[in-house]
């Protein structure tokens, strides 16, 4: 994104302040759209009357890095779309694709079953399942028709976005046949194979990842001599050497092709970028070794400018990590997390239920909020808004008050149930006197780790009258 | 209306229209094209083709390249409607030959200041050798200046036996009631680079050791291991600047780092006792940018420190508890420093342990049934210390306190090739897809 200030952006809006964006004023339109909050085409009057400053405002605002789309349907995934080279400056979007890798030698119900342990993997984080994208298929047999077997197999189990991988263009051309209609990735051309590969994706105008391994002159070349033709859905990997020198080299040249995307304005390099971190598993034999190496690749690549990787190792604990330092990365610094105030009811609580209080930071909130549910703990959870801070740092910052806890509860009527006590956070201790005697209510101090209420429950509840 | 024109023309009309697609095109033989302009239209939205107009943006592109246009500039790429297949443009015969370059970082004016610790012989301490950090004039590992010092790793010894998350204690059961024992056993098959002894039975509510008796467990470190060390109290903030002065006057000549000064305590007693005894602070700020400056300014202006006696801690919270915070407001420190601001421009120290903290490094399974099965703990653990340690040293994270052997060992791995003192390790990977089998 070319402009700064939201003024600039203004000057080019009707400035009538209709309203039809849903904005009151077209300065606050304005706003939205620097921080990619609205989309142009919600300024209706724009659309319709103003076709030039349409396509000015377009152009200004259109990302540095290209968006590029993957897949089809509600799986597909976008890439790229970045606008800065550091989360603070804004945020980046589109969080890093994650793919994982089946190939063409497998049996048949290895591959059903590790499609559908890539599919179904999740990891509940904040209210929402962590997930990862893709499949990403690979040629090792080189036999078009094997490869061609494989990927129309894997089409009819997922929906999930594919990459389909090979340097040989009829093995490339095989697949494509049986998955031209789920818009994959084509991975790749390089060097030697580039012109066929070219063919291919222009025949079906699907994105397609270029290669040059360490060479960053024929990589921008490449970028070149595809857009000349026509073909702008590109990725770029530089290669991804897994180790020593080169994996610092590696690492240089994700830098230097995004600052030359974002600082310099290099168009004809600002593309998603692409790493493999499942190289990882050429160095180390051993399971823990590798899966280890190829995580830390992978965060490496998550933290700076990795658009799309290819991975190789399903085991849990590298899955983890690898979803987790993307959620890290991709969260957005400008709001701050946090879920509505007010008391809500977990399970089916009746009259002799304990009230819990807690506070509106999500990831607190989901936090204590599973612990209860996922233990069958059926309460009630008094949410109090302390602006999407946690227990600790609310407390400590003033948004975790006697006083506050208070305004929450006013809303819940005791009256329903058999005992007038509540339980605070363990980290909360130091609000129990005064809640007291704010509310009149027995206050208990509960555990500090909201995982421990079950165990706390036992000693606990029902309270001793 | 439409009108005939020529191709002269036509190179006029796209200098003036500045093309970018062209709607409503007809060609006529090799040069002679016909456009029709609806009313007012430069160009187009969208634009939605079909297998004619493909045709005629073919030609166009071709008589554009000849006439030295930007080809792509008329070939804007536009959703294809279902079934619709363009025909294939011309494929070049060759490269487009260019070489790629990019600039470096004007704005890094500024050097992060250099900080040694331990003391050798010469300079009247007992260590066997000295680590100096910081010193970068760039975010680390960046091409755009080397880093003059690599990151290094303290590891964590207790005055007394404690609870540690079942994948650590494993390693430390033999020694943990022996910190001298404990801190050798860090050096000589953890490959620590420097020993934290962390004076926690000072704290009233643990054994209130008395600042003397607990120096001596300082003494006895020293004596046990020859590489620097760090300082720390137990966290309580009335008794720690009275453990660490003492500690600090037992120690002294060995510039220890104390662990820690904030605002939580009497950090000017911290300070001055540094100043006295010449040992280094570590300022203990928790996420706020701002703080962190004013901590520093403080210690300079109130307690006199030389600007090579702070080591700042920005507050390291867990991957998936706070790690976004954490690493942005690093991030922006170093950024600041690397800039020009002198209150933040100090290395930056990191309580990696934090990791252990996470669920996900300690708990058995996961407490949720929706969760797919996490493995087991003892792969999780080290691999939260190393990703949460990996994402700070990206920010510009020099020194790491940690746990646990194998969380050492592969930070090391990828700082120090991202440092650039691990040589060789050519892997060929021109073959991956084909090469990675099972
Ligand atoms: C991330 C973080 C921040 C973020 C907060 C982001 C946010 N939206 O909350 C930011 C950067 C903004 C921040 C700021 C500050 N922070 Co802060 N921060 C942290 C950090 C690193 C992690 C906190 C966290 O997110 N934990 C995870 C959540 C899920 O934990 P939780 O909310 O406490 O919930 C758990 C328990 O409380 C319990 N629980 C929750 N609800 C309930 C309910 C019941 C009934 C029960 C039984 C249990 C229970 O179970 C939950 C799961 O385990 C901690 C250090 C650490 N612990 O690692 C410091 C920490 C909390 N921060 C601290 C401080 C001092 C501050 C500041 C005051 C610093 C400053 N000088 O500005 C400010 C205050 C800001 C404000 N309030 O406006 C101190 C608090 C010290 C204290 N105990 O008084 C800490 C502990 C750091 C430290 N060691 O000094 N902080
Ligand atoms: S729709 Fe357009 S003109 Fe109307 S207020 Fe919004 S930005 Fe302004």
């Amino acid at each position: 994104m070319k402009v700064k200030s939201p003024l600039e952006v203004y000057q080019l809006l009707p400035k009538t302040n209709c309203g039809e964006c849903g904005e009151p004023t077209c300065m606050a339109f304005a706003s939205k759209l620097i921080n990619r909050d609205a989309k142009l085409e919600d300024c209706i009057p724009l659309v319709k009357e103003d076709e030039e400053g349409y396509n000015k405002l377009a152009e200004l605002l259109a990302p540095e890095v290209k968006e590029i789309t993957i897949g089809v349907g509600e799986r597909a995934v976008k890439i790229g779309g970045d606008d800065v080279l550091y989360r603070h400056q804004l945020t980046f979007f589109n969080p890093t694709a994650l793919f994982y890798d089946v190939w063409d030698t497998m049996d048949m119900d290895e591959l059903k079953e590790r499609v559908s342990e890539i599919e179904n993997f999740r990891k509940f984080y904040v209210g929402e399942f962590l997930t990862l994208d893709g499949i990403a298929i690979r040629s090792v047999s080189g036999d078009p028709e094997k490869f061609k077997e494989t990927v129309k197999e894997v089409v009819e189990i997922t929906d999930l976005p594919l990459v389909l991988c090979s340097f040989d263009p009829s093995v490339l051309k095989a697949g494509m046949e049986v998955a031209s209609d789920r818009n994959p990735l084509i991975y790749g051309a390089n060097k030697e194979n580039w012109k066929e590969v070219l063919e291919l994706v222009m025949k079906y105008d699907v994105p397609v990842t270029l290669c040059s391994f360490g060479d960053l002159n024929l990589l921008k070349s490449m970028a070149i001599t595809f857009r000349g033709a026509g073909v702008e859905k590109l990725v770029l990997d530089p290669g991804t050497f897994p180790s020593g020198e080169k994996l610092r080299e590696t690492f240089h040249n994700f830098l230097k092709l995004r600052r030359g995307a974002i600082l310099e304005g290099q168009k004809e390099i600002a593309y998603p970028l692409m790493g493999v971190p499942a190289t990882a598993w050429l160095v180390y034999e051993d399971e823990l070794s590798a899966s280890y190496w190829e995580a830390v690749l992978a965060s490496l690549m998550i933290v700076k400018y990795g658009d799309i990787l290819i991975l190789h190792g399903t085991q849990p604990h590298s899955l983890l990590a690898e979803v987790h330092i993307r959620e890290t990365i991709y969260t957005d610094p400008r709001t701050p997390v946090q879920v509505e105030a007010g008391i809500r009811e977990i399970g089916e609580p009746d009259e002799n239920s304990p009230v819990f209080v807690t506070t509106n930071f999500a990831l607190t909130y989901y936090t204590v909020e599973s612990d209860l549910s996922s233990n069958g703990i059926d309460c009630y959870l008094a949410v109090v808004n302390t602006d999407g801070i946690g227990v600790e740092a609310a407390v400590a910052g003033g948004q975790l008050t006697a006083q506050k806890i208070k305004e929450t509860l006013d809303e819940f009527d005791f009256s329903k149930l058999s005992h007038r006590t509540v339980v605070i956070p363990g980290l909360a201790a130091r609000v129990q006197g005064e809640l007291e005697d704010l509310t009149g209510l027995k206050v208990f101090v509960g555990p500090q780790d909201s995982g421990r209420i079950p165990g706390w429950m036992e000693k606990n509840w029902p309270p001793e009258k | 209306m439409p009108q005939e024109i020529d191709i002269n023309e036509l190179r006029e009309l796209l200098k003036k229209l500045k093309v970018e697609a062209l709607e409503n095109v007809e060609i006529e033989g090799d040069v002679e094209v016909e456009l029709e302009f609806p009313a007012g239209v430069s160009n187009s939205f969208s634009y939605a083709i079909g297998q004619e107009l493909a045709q005629i943006a073919a030609h166009l592109l071709n008589i554009s390249q000849f006439l030295g246009y930007p080809a792509w500039s008329l070939a804007e790429r536009k959703e294809l409607e279902e079934g619709q297949i363009p025909v294939a443009q011309q494929i070049p015969a060759t490269l487009v030959e260019e070489e790629f370059s990019v600039g470096h970082i004007t704005e890094w004016k500024n050097k992060i200041v250099e900080v040694t610790l331990g003391a050798t012989s010469s300079d009247g301490g007992t260590r066997k050798h000295t680590i100096t950090i910081g010193g970068e004039t760039a975010l680390p590992y960046y091409f755009d200046a080397p880093m003059p010092n690599p990151n290094r790793v303290t590891l964590d010894v207790f005055d007394m036996p404690i609870q540690l998350a079942k994948t650590v204690r494993v390693n430390y059961e033999d020694v943990m009631h022996d910190p001298g024992e404990w801190a050798k056993k860090a050096v000589k098959e953890f490959g620590a680079d420097m020993i934290t002894i962390h004076l926690i039975s000072t704290d009233p509510s643990i054994k209130d050791t008395s600042p003397a008796e607990a120096s001596k467990t300082v003494e006895e470190v020293l004596q046990a291991v020859d590489v620097p060390i760090v300082i720390g109290g137990s966290g309580n903030p009335q008794k720690d600047p009275d453990v660490l002065e003492k500690a600090a006057e037992v120690a002294e000549g060995e510039r220890c780092l104390l662990a820690s000064a904030s605002f939580n305590l009497d950090y000017v007693k911290i300070g001055e006792v540094a100043k006295k005894y010449n040992h280094v602070v570590l300022a203990w700020t928790q996420i706020d940018l701002n703080s962190q400056k004013e901590l520093n300014r403080k210690l300079m202006k109130q307690c006199g420190l030389e600007r090579d006696q702070i080591i700042i801690d920005p507050t390291t919270a867990a991957l998936g508890y706070g790690l976004d915070y954490a690493y942005t407001n690093m991030e922006r420190i170093r950024i600041a420093g690397l800039m020009g601001d002198d209150e933040l421009s100090f290395p930056i120290s990191s309580g990696t342990t934090n990791a252990w903290g996470a669920r996900e490094a300690w708990m058995v399974s996961s407490p949720l049934e929706d969760d797919s099965d996490w493995g087991p703990r003892e792969f999780r653990g080290p691999l939260w210390e190393i990703i949460t340690g990996l994402t700070l040293a990206l920010a510009g994270c020099d020194l790491f306190m940690m746990m646990h052997p194998t969380s050492v060992q592969v930070l090391k791995e990828l700082t120090n090739t991202l440092f650039g003192s691990v040589k060789g390790n050519d892997t060929e990977i021109s073959d991956w897809i084909t090469r990675l089998v099972s």
